[in-house]
């Protein structure tokens, strides 16, 4: 166990009303909850210092205020506390962090202490990890593109900035790489009335419950992207203590928060694997006696995950922004599980990754059929990337989706029984997965490259099947674009992007992003 | 209507604190449902369970911090919502507090304790009087009338429950909402009327008597209008998993139905989209009057982070809206996104109090509480004599997707129209994804003298016979499966290639394509006259022994799939262009054939 975790956050931290209550002796222990009696006016959600009887300090806090009691969840957990001689010292406040700029560059635990041996930041600011919520008529609609390089995600699930589009994955599969190379990758699409490429980049990563190995592995990414001074890492590995995971993406949220609207910068937050996070929260439930829903989850699960996906977005009239890229597990590869569930009604969009399609040694192993961006209607298109993308990425879905219609069919009856159209999707099919999705961990492509990739995908079936496409878009893309697209500009790198006489909008990338 | 112009007693003091379920121990005289303050911070609640000195108390702001020992204080009144001049264009959240204001006040995030009066009090509004002083009123009666926005003229009413003589009415001019306008005698005495009025939120408001349902409620969209139509006065559900298009369908009903005016709720979802809204709607126009879609909208905005008890309650003050302009004479439509959060929110308010719990936690009253909101939808004759209705269009968000759960059973036991969304269409990016097969509408026997009035008679015919080649489809669909579509036989592949024309050509609709987005009655029936006149014409060569593949290459089938967006609904004339060429080219390959 970590000798930093003995510090409390925030002695420094501001100090509400009713503080320096305190009780010695606890009515009762059960798993990560202590019940104290004999207290009286102490606040709903309020921060608490447990003191054990070797003198061990663990935060904890209130989760039921009653006249005469307190329920209080115990982060670090309640092994080797006793009813007899555990202190309980109520802070009068709820919990609250500080927040700077010089975190950036730093590593700290779930609850927010340094445990990279550097002094603690100087605070800028106490927040209160709770955050508020958003005002929706403050929001500004997220419409800037991002670009991450990665053909299935600019191609058919654009992403924006300000938006929150998890990754859910399953045990094994890349998703930590895909992360990694959205995060390495980023650039922002430059369009006319845009002044964004001013603003800072910065990357809040969270990890929750997931191995050491995992938390290496990205820390080692962001370094060798150049990154890592401008990364706070909040680490709650799988060995740390389970129940600190409920506060980790909060307090992570808070400080991206600090600096997307107190400092103007552009904040990617990581959060890795939310799955853990709501295991944490049933555990804590079931131990309340909480009336369960699905899979033993508590009812308010959707509450919860919303109060920290809705930490996301742009304001009017202030520069910065948070994007979130949380990712998570699906349990047996379940979508219908109520983590990936809930959190689909939350996110704007989804990038599903396919075990069968890992299996055949697809990289990145995205599903496009279930996988969705909810904000790249208004972000792409003319003006935006290119005036065929709308279109494009609806014919890929709807022929990729006739593709699969092919193969079952063709499993059955075997490939040469086919008719010529179906033939084709099959076709269309191999090379949508092979020379579209399927791409280098480093290769990153340009907007237009994705498209020309798309048409030369699409250039395998009859022209009578391309019904989503406009004529005009038929005769400017289809059959030239890709051989003279491939020639050099698959290189990694972030060079700006040439541009063809086909119509091409803008592909010019204004920054580095993360 | 949060109490700030009442006298606060203190009613008792707070005993216990369990996210936004609070009790409180007091007076015994405060009533069920009365709006309470808590705190120090005046955090606004609603009394929602009596026993003895035990009140128990939900909270529309976050609780954290809030102490035992701290005061409750009454208002008096029932949890209710501000009625008058300067609702419309408006955005509040789930208890009517107006957002933009609360922005001035708090900036970007929600502050707590805030308290604002929904309305702005010091606007001076222009009134015509309709009525003259000596004339006798009752409740819901026109007094005058108040231009509110150029698309919806408001009309001062004389509140629901109260009647007599006219005694003083003030002549045309410019008021605010708390001036008097006019004063009703009756046998209590004078009663003091202003623009302003109040309603609570949980009882439906009067009306005289409720008509059927026999209007369309047009909306622009094919697979709605043609196939599962809804009536002014309905109710609808559109159940979906999430990335179904269930807010998309919503805001294109919202932004594209002939309803006089639109109340959105925004309820427990993303508030991004309703910043989408809020960037829309200014810009939209409507397609009648030309003016901006805002002008005759309410949006009611309770996000996914905002506390879980207003969300239950922005239900409530959405359709008390809604009522509110039925009363004036108004076709209401009013779109709640989603259900599903508001009956969570029923499930998490009842999980704290303990409740035992039915089906999945659900409180035993969830199908109680749905039927009385869905039944507030309705055709009426109002109490002042004229014809209005509200139509309710309840977005369902089931867990997983399983229509089995009990948020959408219930639902589909109240409503009469089924508009149910499917992930496998989504996925092709078949929008909207309505599943032809599982979708329904009980309005279609009701709505066919309008559809014969509308210059449509055929509809009803064409409809089922629509229905019945997509259905014979999905079975054919099945054998397809197994063998492949080039071993049917010719008529059955016609089959196939006319569903095709109807998924493609009909169903399919995009609401981003400028001509796409919304469909006229006329094109709508014209386009379904076409895909079906081909499918006899094919029917009639196939059975000469013309080879399907030679019908289906024929250059103006692959015209009928683009009507959609290369045919204006001005220029719906071109479809009959396009028929004759059909009819041409068919008739050419008839001749080769007999």
């Amino acid at each position: 166990m970590n000798t930093m975790r003995t510090t409390p956050v925030g002695t420094g931290a501001p100090v509400g009303t009713g503080s320096g209550q305190e009780v010695t002796g606890l009515a009762r222990i059960n798993g990560p909850l202590v019940v104290v009696e004999g207290v009286g006016g102490v606040g709903y959600d309020d921060v608490v210092d447990v003191e054990g009887p070797d003198g061990d300090i663990r935060r904890g806090r209130v989760l039921e205020a009653g006249e005469n009691l307190a329920v209080i969840e115990v982060f670090s957990g309640t092994s080797g506390l006793s009813v007899g001689d555990t202190k309980v010292r109520f802070l009068g406040r709820p919990m609250q962090v500080p927040v700077a700029e010089e975190m950036l560059g730093r590593v700290f635990d779930g609850l927010g202490n340094p445990i990279d041996g550097q002094p603690d930041p100087l605070a800028e600011d106490w927040a209160d990890i709770n955050g508020q919520p958003v005002n929706p008529t403050a929001r500004l609609y997220p419409q800037d593109t991002i670009r991450t390089g990665i053909s299935a995600i600019d191609g058919m699930n654009t992403l924006v900035l300000g938006q929150k589009l998890p990754i859910f994955s399953g045990n094994g599969l890349p998703h930590d790489q895909i992360a990694a190379q959205i995060v390495r990758q980023s650039g922002l699409l430059t369009r006319g009335d845009s002044n964004i490429g001013a603003a800072q980049f910065a990357i809040v990563f969270a990890a929750l419950g997931v191995k050491h190995d995992v938390a290496d592995f990205f820390r080692d990414s962001f370094s060798s992207a150049g990154s890592l001074a401008r990364v706070a890492m909040f680490l709650n590995l799988a060995d740390d203590p389970a129940i600190e995971r409920v506060v980790t993406p909060k307090v992570a949220l808070t400080l991206a928060e600090f600096l997307a609207f107190g400092r103007g910068m552009h904040v990617l937050v990581v959060l890795t694997d939310m799955t853990n996070y709501c295991e944490a929260l049933r555990q804590v439930s079931s131990a309340r006696g909480e009336i369960p829903g699905r899979k033993g989850y508590p009812g308010y699960l959707y509450s919860e995950l919303a109060s920290m996906y809705e930490r996301t977005g742009r304001l009017q009239g202030r520069e910065g922004s948070i994007t979130q890229l949380p990712i998570l597990t699906m349990p047996n590869d379940d979508i219908t599980h109520p983590v990936p569930d809930l959190t689909g009604y939350i996110t704007e969009g989804q990038i599903v990754l396919s075990r069968e399609l890992f299996q055949q040694g697809i990289y990145p192993p995205v599903s496009v059929l279930p996988s969705l961006s909810r904000l790249m209607k208004d972000s792409i298109g003319e003006g935006f990337t290119r005036r065929d993308h709308p279109h494009v990425a609806s014919q890929l879905y709807a022929a990729y989706a006739a593709a699969q219609n092919a193969r079952s069919l063709a499993s059955v009856i075997g490939e040469e029984e086919l008719g010529v159209v179906d033939q084709a999707y099959l076709k269309f099919g191999t090379t949508f997965e092979r020379d579209f999705v399927g791409q280098g961990p480093r290769e990153n492509r340009s907007v237009e490259e994705t498209l020309d990739r798309a048409w030369q995908a699409l250039s395998t079936l009859p022209r009578s099947e391309l019904t989503r496409v406009r004529d005009d878009e038929i005769d400017a893309f289809l059959g030239h674009g890709f051989s003279r697209s491939e020639a050099g500009r698959s290189e990694a790198g972030r060079s700006e992007a040439g541009r063809s006489e086909a119509g091409v909008q803008k592909d010019a990338v204004s920054g580095r992003a993360w | 209507m949060i109490g700030t112009e009442v006298d606060l007693q203190r009613v008792g003091d707070l005993t216990w604190v369990n996210g936004p379920v609070v009790r409180a121990r007091g007076s015994s005289r405060i009533k069920m449902y009365e709006v309470v303050q808590v705190g120090p911070e005046h955090l606004v609640g609603e009394v929602i369970g009596l026993d003895h000195q035990m009140i128990t108390i939900q909270v529309y702001e976050e609780t954290s911090g809030l102490r035992p020992g701290t005061a409750v204080y009454g208002t008096g009144a029932l949890l209710s919502v501000e009625l008058g001049p300067g609702l419309m264009s408006s955005i509040f959240d789930g208890i009517q507090r107006p957002l933009p204001v609360m922005e001035r006040r708090s900036g970007p995030w929600i502050g707590r304790g805030i308290q604002l009066t929904p309305l702005y009090r010091k606007r001076e509004w222009h009134f015509k009087p309709s009525v003259r002083v000596g004339d006798a009123v009752v409740g819901g009666a026109v007094l005058g009338m108040v231009p509110e926005t150029p698309l919806v003229a408001h009309k001062v009413m004389v509140p629901p429950a109260l009647s007599g003589r006219l005694s003083q009415l003030a002549p045309e001019g410019n008021y605010t909402l708390e001036d008097e306008i006019a004063v009703i005698t009756d046998d209590r005495g004078d009663h003091s009327i202003t623009m302003l009025q109040r309603w609570p939120v949980r009882n439906p408001r009067p009306y005289r008597s409720r008509l059927r349902p026999t209007e369309l409620l047009v909306t622009g969209q094919r697979v709605l209008d043609t196939f599962f139509p809804l009536a002014k006065g309905g109710t609808a559900a559109i159940p979906g998993g999430f990335g179904a298009g269930k807010t998309v369908l919503q805001h294109q009903v919202a932004k594209w139905s002939d309803a006089d005016v639109i109340i959105y709720v925004g309820c427990g979802e993303r508030g991004n989209e309703m910043s989408d809204v809020l960037r829309q709607f200014p810009e939209l126009r409507d397609p009648a009057s030309g003016r901006p879609l805002m002008e005759r909208t309410i949006l009611i905005a309770n996000t996914s982070n905002m506390p879980v008890a207003a969300r239950e309650a922005s239900i409530y003050t959405g359709v008390t809206l809604a009522e509110y302009y039925r009363d004036m004479g108004y076709d209401v439509a009013m779109m709640a996104d989603s259900t599903s959060r508001w009956a969570e929110a029923l499930r998490e308010i009842s999980g704290r109090l303990e409740e035992m719990p039915a089906e999945e936690g659900f409180p035993a009253y969830l199908p109680a509480r749905l039927a009385e909101f869905y039944e507030r939808a309705g055709r009426v004759t109002t109490l002042g004599g004229d014809r209005g209705s509200v139509s309710l269009i309840g977005a369902v968000s089931p867990p997983g997707g399983d229509f089995s759960e009990p948020v959408t059973q219930h639902t589909r036991r109240f409503v009469r129209c089924f508009w149910a969304l499917d992930k496998d269409l989504a996925s092709e990016r078949h929008f909207p994804a309505v599943n032809w097969l599982r979708s329904y509408s009980q309005y279609v026997d009701d709505l066919s003298p309008w559809w014969t009035d509308s210059n449509a008679p055929e509809w009803h015919e064409l409809r089922e016979r629509a229905l019945e080649i997509l259905q014979r489809e999905d079975h054919l669909r099945q054998i397809v499966q197994l063998i492949g579509a080039d071993a049917l036989p010719d008529d059955q592949r016609l089959v196939l290639e006319t569903a095709r024309l109807l998924r493609e050509g009909v169903l399919q609709q995009s609401a981003l394509d400028d001509v796409d987005a919304y469909t006229t009655i006329d094109k709508q029936v014209g386009m379904l006259r076409l895909v079906l006149a081909f499918h006899d014409h094919g029917s009639r060569l196939i059975s000469k022994g013309c080879p399907v593949t030679l019908v289906r290459d024929l250059p103006a089938v692959e015209r009928i799939v683009r009507i959609k967006q290369m045919v204006p609904n001005e220029a719906v004339s071109q479809l009959a262009m396009i028929g004759q060429a059909l009819t041409a080219q068919m008739t050419e390959l008839e001749r080769r054939y007999s």
